[in-house]
């Protein structure tokens, strides 16, 4: 076994798919906290729904680079679901289910009828459920998961105490002056970017489970915010390195591995704080 | 000193006009009283002194004060029961206010966040998450983190609404020694009497608008 785990941490390819895989991870948790909070757990859900889509459009039309189509439309969707959710006349709920089960039937329908692909639901399957890019990552795409998870980093340590006063209490956050709308389009900005980013590796139906697990299963554990999140993002990380390498190892699908570790550890969390002593 | 005058003002949201011809000020160590029946548009006024909206004509004019410099407790603020926040999180977070660009807590806010449960006898709960308190401490909580934004004036939307009697007598006495402090009030309340009592001045919203002092109110 060890052997097995030691032969395999020689071939590049699986260092940056470690790399690559804890660092989406991080990032997602991240504002996983704030997200199943502000009630706006399905967000990651309708947008992954909306990258699908706008990934078929991209693929029947040949695009070279489909990032170039699908960051734009998803990040677009993500600001229309937030103005939607502070809509009081078509619940943010219902906007999500609209536009989620909407985008994932255009696109499905758009690649039925124009894609050229011989092996259509083998396309479409990997783009939902994820596909083995993760393993042929080149150099340059894991050096931009880095500087983009720095900034990401950077970002959030900057603007935690705002975030946490928009998370906890947005009148107040209001009546004291803070850009409300400005941080709330900013989170669903960079939620949108980190959906698209992460659909490679565990596609677009499992993301949001990769956003919500770690910060449920840390809000079983904690009660403080500052614990919550340290917490999530350390079991975020810990369950995508060990979902990668059950994957490498078991020859597992990668999204669905780390999300069923995610899950085994969210089921584990709750019976801690169900029959065991609560950290304070 | 004065600090707000509202001069001929109507409230309301977009084409709907919910208060109109509304004059009063509120001096410095003041303690204003508002009441009225539900839908009165008593948080439509506290939510247009704070900026928060415009009014629809009128004037408000704050006179040496920020909007930001005002404390405000919000009518049954929408926090969730399962929120992960521990006290001293959320006391300090009262702090934003006057931080604007800084990104972190000084340690000059960390003593107004402690001085200001202290305050409220709040400080031994400070490690304590904020939903396992009972209504009373939360909303003890709740204003400490409003005097952390401001020292100068409070605005408290119906703040016992959701008390028992037990704890609302206590909160309206919390109150009263704030403003025996020099903390200017305005406070909403449905408790028509025990509130009266302690204010000095009295705005009734409603068909007919009342404006003047308690003395004057009962009378
Ligand atoms: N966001 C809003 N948009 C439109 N109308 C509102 C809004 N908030 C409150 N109202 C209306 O304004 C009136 C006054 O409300 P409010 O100020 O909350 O009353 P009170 O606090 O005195 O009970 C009510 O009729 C209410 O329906
Ligand atoms: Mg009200």
């Amino acid at each position: 076994m060890l052997e097995t785990i030691t032969m395999y941490l020689e071939y590049p390819f699986v260092i940056n798919a470690l790399i690559v895989g804890v660092l989406i991870a991080l990032c997602s948790s991240l504002l996983g906290v704030t997200l199943v909070l502000k009630r706006f757990s399905l967000i990651g859900d309708g947008l992954a729904h909306v990258a699908f889509g706008a990934l078929c459009v991209a693929t029947v039309l040949h695009m070279a680079n489909k990032m170039l189509l699908t960051l734009p439309i998803t990040v677009i969707c993500a600001i229309l679901i937030l103005r939607g959710g502070q809509n009081a006349k078509i619940r943010g709920d219902a906007v999500i289910a609209m536009i989620s089960v909407g985008s994932l039937a255009f696109g499905y329908l758009i690649m039925n009828v124009f894609a050229s692909s011989a092996n259509l639901s083998g396309d479409v399957c990997s783009t939902l459920f994820g596909s083995t890019s993760i393993l042929t990552l080149t150099e340059q795409e894991v050096w931009l998961s880095v500087i983009l998870s720095i900034l990401m980093v950077a970002a959030f340590v900057l603007f935690y105490n705002k975030i946490f006063a928009v998370t906890f209490d947005e009148d107040f956050a209001r009546a004291a002056r803070l850009n409300v709308d400005f941080y709330n389009l900013m989170i669903s900005i960079v939620i949108a970017i980190i959906i698209v980013l992460s659909m490679n590796l565990v596609g677009s139906l499992l993301i949001s489970a990769f956003i919500i697990f770690p910060a449920l299963s840390a809000m079983k554990l904690f009660k403080t915010f500052r614990a919550v999140t340290i917490c999530s993002v350390i079991l975020s990380v810990v369950c995508a390195f060990i979902g990668i390498a059950i994957s490498i190892l078991g020859g597992t699908p990668v999204g669905s591995t780390i999300v069923a570790v995610d899950a085994l550890t969210f089921g584990l969390c709750f019976a801690v704080n169900k029959f065991g002593g609560v950290a304070a | 000193m004065t600090l707000i005058t509202c001069d001929n003002v109507a409230l309301g949201y977009g084409s709907r006009v919910v208060v109109d011809g509304l004059n009063f000020t509120v001096d410095e160590g003041d303690y204003l009283c508002i009441i009225g029946e539900n839908g009165a548009g008593k948080s439509t006024l506290v939510k247009t002194l704070l900026g928060l909206q415009k009014p629809l004509r009128g004037k408000i004019l704050l006179n040496g004060l920020n909007a930001g410099d005002i404390g405000y407790l919000s009518q049954q603020t929408a926090i969730q029961k399962d929120f992960p926040a521990s006290v001293n999180e959320i006391v300090l977070s009262g702090c934003l206010a006057r931080k604007k660009f800084l990104p972190f807590y000084s340690a000059q806010d960390k003593e107004i966040a402690a001085t200001n449960m202290e305050r409220l006898g709040v400080q031994s709960l400070a490690d304590r998450s904020f939903a396992e308190l009972s209504g009373g401490q939360q909303q003890r909580v709740l204003l400490a983190r409003a005097l952390c934004a401001a020292k100068k004036i409070l605005l408290l939307d119906e703040p016992v609404a959701a008390l028992d009697p037990e704890a609302t007598a206590d909160m309206y006495k919390i109150i009263s020694q704030l403003n025996q402090d020099g903390i200017t009030i305005i406070m909403i309340s449905h408790d028509v009497n025990e509130a009266i009592g302690r204010a000095k001045h009295v705005l009734r919203l409603g068909k007919k608008i009342f404006y003047g002092t308690s003395e004057d109110y009962h009378a």
